[in-house]
């Protein structure tokens, strides 16, 4: 595990010159356009902007889930961007976490077993229980997806994603879909996979508030980084006002 | 257990009615494979089974009277196992009540032991008393036909002596398993017995005293059956032999082994077909239900998993559904297998049945099915995998409509919304859609086929006895007579037309190619019973050259122009070099039609005629019948409608029955394809359907879209269906003709509506139940949880 030991100036990702164009021609959609920044390791970091800024393909490309069509991606050691789908799929399987604006359970699961789906393939996963423990879960381990409410589910997807251990942790949206106070107590639960676990957190969202909970924010426009900001004045999800 | 089996058992439950309907489609391809290959298969193991066991001999050799002593010559020719001499004579018998006395063979069996060859099998009653020279076994068959039981006296008359004799017992025989009256083709149990009586009493009744007129012989595995042949004919040439011939021209052997090899091959045409069409709805649903898993797969990438292990993932998936269908196609099979043999060991009266399916059924069933699946999903599953996990795991795009814009106005001026909704994702998916098409036409096509089929049947019996036969009696003589027979059936009141024909037993050879059959000597221009070609115009006969049978020329491998030659087994025994003439269409039999005169003309003699085909005023019928019976020299008298009753019978029950149950197997898979494509494009559109519930659409609408779609591509399905039908009835219908009787590929219209008329029943009812499904969509629900 390589984020046993924070150490806050090593940056987990580094990010040169990224640009992703999506189709060809007439019809081709810039959808990066050269993007440079630094996530360090440890940090919980927002992505914040407009719908179709970029972010979510960013998010994508980090995680292993997309390939860039230039520049260079290094997660610690190792270039992302000159790994291929075997190599990819490792990588993944190691070091990544992933929790989507929907929830993306599989419905014929119940909450355990979809947790176990990802214990399964990791090499020193946390106990599903625990997981589920973690994200508050306790009571509701053998429910199905569709016996849950929307804030459950997105714990149960939290739960999977913190239980292989990740290095980084990757949300897309993970509040989008859920009403203010339910959106609090899973930004809290990531909060504290982050403090706990020691992972690095990217989360994307376009409410800025939450921002007011992150280390460092980052504002993209337009394909590009507009503004990265570090936050001196950190508070706990509980604090933020929308 | 992994969590992915749990996704897996899951899954398969959720879509426990759709995995069955496509389960049912691959088991009823297998279960008509294996049915077909057990029947064939214990067919064949019994009657070698039952042959061996009765002794069927290997040779038959007729002579008109040989010393008991010339079976020691017989015996000591290289290769000869076993000999038995027996009398074999013609018998009359006469029953109260039959207006005209039915034709019988009278066998002799040896008074203190079992014959050596040709025993016979003791089906009730008891065995002849040696001491009884008045005691006789009757085939059973005809016993029942009759309602004779032992006991029973019957009335016969044996080289013109009456007798009456006492039935001991009721006996079947593998040499008399098909019975057929003289001068038919069709076998008729009511219309043609066999007595087995005392050797004694019929060497006395026959003249044959310390002789025989019949020699059986078996054969050592090493010996050579043409070999054999030459010595039995040079040793009882002398005694009037007719010439010797293997058990493979033995007349009930040949029938059933006709029979048995009609099965194989519409065993071997059909279940193919029926298999690949139902590989191919598997192969269609099986890659949509795939396809619609797309974002779970990409999900399951997203956490790392290997392209592999999904594979392996959904690979289960398949072949649980596959191999439950090709299992219980097996099992149904097996089942259905042995009960349509057990049908078909009663109406071949065998008295057991060994029944028996090559595993090579099974695992070709399995294979297949395995295949079609598993080809089904690896095709979509690689197209997911070459998409990055976070496209996979995306719904999507929404399909670009775009292209059916061109269209727009003309769909704006002449669809409301919901039309255009149909009209588009139909032009949007072209691939899907023909695929639906062609697997609707392909399900509709094996039903134009089946029903083309039983259309062929009737058109066979049909043209048989209203084009080709037109007479209404045959009467055959016992010997060939002069003219004076025509002119005495010709002053008969009542008898229109006569037309006499002399049938002569002939072996037919063209190189290697031969067959043993007759020839039938017509005069030129018949009337009654005529010859026709391919436009069921007559053809003349000719007294220079042959005209045949197409299957005869098919056996014979000939063509007309050729010479055939003609081995006449009569009288001079001539041998003839004949060219063909010509082929005549022929359904029924496998005739060679020569000129009458010509025929008698190569026999050295005149006006010689075995029978007449009669044409007569119905009023008249009982009293010609009457006539008929008392006239010494009638040996028989067949009326067309029992001949026709006859084939008719053969042809339910002998090797055409299995129609019956190929038309239903049909009939379901057309159903489950229409099923299937309805229930996975309601799967597919599940969403989409609630999304238009929640925008206010009602069931009904909701329900058009989807209907909509269905109904288009079951419409287009229907002319696609009827071409693709046509062809497959070519195929089947050549798989069940046989040399018995041929089954054209004709265009019934009326298969083409019938079966047009049950893909749209099995559309509206697939409709009606999807349309239940979608009157249960929760469209909160379903747009609540993605997949």
């Amino acid at each position: 595990m390589r984020n046993g030991s924070k150490a806050p100036r090593e940056p987990a990702f580094k990010v040169e010159g990224l640009t992703k164009v999506f189709g060809t021609g007439h019809s081709a959609v810039h959808a990066l356009r050269g993007v440079d920044l630094d996530i360090p390791a440890g940090e919980l970091v927002v992505l914040l902007g407009p719908s179709g800024s970029g972010k979510s393909t960013l998010l994508n490309i980090l995680g292993g889930l997309d390939h860039a069509t230039e520049g260079r991606v290094r997660f610690f050691k190792e270039e992302l961007t000159a790994m291929n789908d075997a190599q990819l799929t490792r990588y993944r399987r190691r070091d990544v976490g992933f929790v989507f604006q929907f929830y993306n359970l599989m419905p014929s699961l119940t909450a355990r077993e979809n947790v176990e789906l990802v214990t399964e393939i990791a090499s020193d996963p946390l106990d599903p229980a625990e997981a589920l423990a973690l994200v508050g879960l306790t009571e509701r381990l053998d429910h199905f997806p569709a016996q849950l409410s929307g804030g459950e589910q997105q714990r149960v997807a939290i739960a999977r994603a913190v239980a292989k251990r990740p290095t980084v942790l990757f949300c897309d949206e993970p509040t989008g879909a859920l009403d203010i106070r339910t959106g609090r107590s899973v930004l809290r639960v990531l909060q504290d996979v982050n403090t706990q676990t020691g992972a690095t957190v990217v989360i994307i969202t376009h409410a800025a508030a939450t921002a007011e909970m992150a280390d460092r924010v980052i504002d993209f426009a337009d394909g590009r980084v507009r503004e990265i900001s570090v936050n001196e004045a950190k508070v706990s999800a509980e604090q933020i006002q929308w | 257990m992994s969590p992915l089996d749990h996704k897996l058992l899951r899954d398969l439950w959720r879509i426990k009615g759709q995995a069955a309907a496509i389960a049912v489609v691959i088991a009823v391809g297998v279960l008509l494979l294996v049915m077909m290959d057990g029947l064939v298969n214990s067919l064949v193991e019994t009657k070698t089974a039952y042959y061996e066991r009765y002794r069927l001999a290997d040779v038959f050799a007729s002579v008109t009277r040989a010393p008991r002593r010339t079976l020691d010559d017989l015996a000591a020719i290289p290769g000869v196992a076993a000999v038995e001499g027996r009398v074999n004579g013609a018998a009359l018998i006469d029953l109260p009540g039959q207006q005209v006395p039915i034709r019988a063979q009278a066998v002799s069996v040896p008074e203190f032991r079992a014959p050596a060859l040709n025993d016979d099998y003791l089906a009730a009653g008891r065995a002849i008393d040696p001491a009884r020279q008045d005691q006789i076994l009757l085939l059973e068959g005809f016993a029942n036909a009759h309602g004779l039981v032992p006991g029973d006296a019957l009335t016969v008359t044996m080289n013109g002596a009456r007798r009456t004799l006492e039935i001991a017992g009721l006996a079947q025989s593998p040499e008399f398993l098909y019975t057929t009256p003289p001068g038919e083709l069709a076998p008729d149990d009511a219309r043609f017995a066999v007595i087995w009586m005392n050797e004694k009493a019929l060497q006395a009744a026959f003249d044959l005293e310390g002789a025989f007129n019949e020699a059986l012989l078996a054969l050592g595995r090493d010996a050579r059956l043409p070999a054999v042949l030459e010595a039995v004919d040079r040793i009882l040439r002398p005694f009037g032999g007719t010439g010797a011939y293997g058990v493979e021209n033995q007349m009930s052997n040949r029938f059933l082994t006709e029979e048995i090899n009609s099965l194989r091959a519409s065993s071997r045409a059909v279940p193919p077909i029926f298999l690949t069409v139902a590989a191919f709805l598997l192969y269609i649903v099986i890659s949509r239900m795939i396809e619609s898993e797309r974002e779970q797969v990409g999900l399951l990438k997203a956490f790392g998993y290997s392209s592999a292990g999904i594979g392996l993932h959904y690979l289960k998936f398949v072949l649980a559904i596959a191999m439950t269908g090709a299992a219980l196609g097996c099992l149904l099979g097996i089942v259905s297998g042995i009960n349509v043999a057990e049908f078909y060991r009663a109406y071949y009266k065998f008295p057991f049945l060994l029944f028996r399916v090559d595993p090579a059924a099974f695992i070709t069933g399995f294979i297949v099915s395995v295949l079609t699946a598993s080809a089904g999903s690896f095709i979509v599953l690689r197209r997911v995998f070459a998409l990055a996990p976070a496209t996979a795991m995306r719904p999507p795009a929404p399909a670009d409509y775009s292209r059916s814009e061109r269209l727009g106005g003309v769909f704006r001026a002449l669809l409301d919304q919901p039309s255009r909704m149909v009209a588009r994702r139909l032009i949007r998916q072209p691939v899907r859609s023909l695929a639906s098409t062609a697997g609707i036409g392909a399900g509709m096509a094996l039903s134009v086929a089946m029903l083309s089929l039983m259309g062929g049947f009737d058109r066979t019996l049909m043209l048989n006895f209203s084009v080709i036969d037109r007479s209404d009696v045959t009467v055959t003589f016992t010997q060939p007579l002069g003219s004076d027979a025509i002119y005495a059936l010709q002053r008969m009141e009542g008898v229109l037309v006569v037309e006499p024909f002399r049938n002569v037993s002939a072996v037919l050879r063209n190189g290697l190619h031969t067959y043993r059959g007759a020839i039938n000597g017509l005069v030129a221009e018949p009337e009654l019973n005529r010859a026709v070609d391919a436009d069921m115009e007559a053809i003349y006969i000719r007294d220079d050259g042959i005209i045949l049978a197409e299957a005869l020329a098919e056996i014979l491998r000939i063509a007309p122009g050729e010479m055939l030659t003609v081995e006449i087994q009569e009288g001079t025994r001539p041998v003839l070099q004949l060219p063909v003439a010509g082929v005549a269409r022929s359904l029924l039999g496998s005739p060679a039609y020569f000129e009458l005169g010509a025929l008698n003309h190569s026999l050295g003699e005149q006006n010689r005629v075995s029978g007449a085909h009669l044409r007569i005023d119905g009023a008249y019928g009982d009293v010609i019948y009457d006539l008929l019976k008392n006239m010494p020299a009638v040996a028989g008298v067949s009326l067309k409608s029992d001949a026709r009753a006859s084939f008719e019978t053969l042809m339910d029950t002998g090797a055409g029955a299995i129609r019956y149950i190929m038309a239903a197997i049909a009939g379901i898979i057309t159903f489950g394809i229409v099923y299937n494509s309805a229930q996975i494009a309601f799967a597919e559109r599940e969403r989409d359907l609630a999304s238009l519930r929640v925008i206010g659409f009602t069931k009904g609408e909701a329900a058009f879209v989807l209907l909509g779609e269905l109904a288009v591509i079951t419409v287009v399905a229907l002319p696609v269906g009827s071409v693709l039908g046509y062809y497959m009835s070519a195929a089947i219908a050549a798989g069940f003709s046989t040399d018995l009787y041929r089954i054209p590929t004709i265009f019934v219209p009326s298969s083409y509506g019938t079966a047009a008329i049950a893909v749209l029943a099995a559309a509206i009812v697939s409709g009606w139940l999807v349309k239940r499904n979608v009157d249960r969509i929760d469209p909160v629900a379903a747009l609540k949880t993605r997949g």
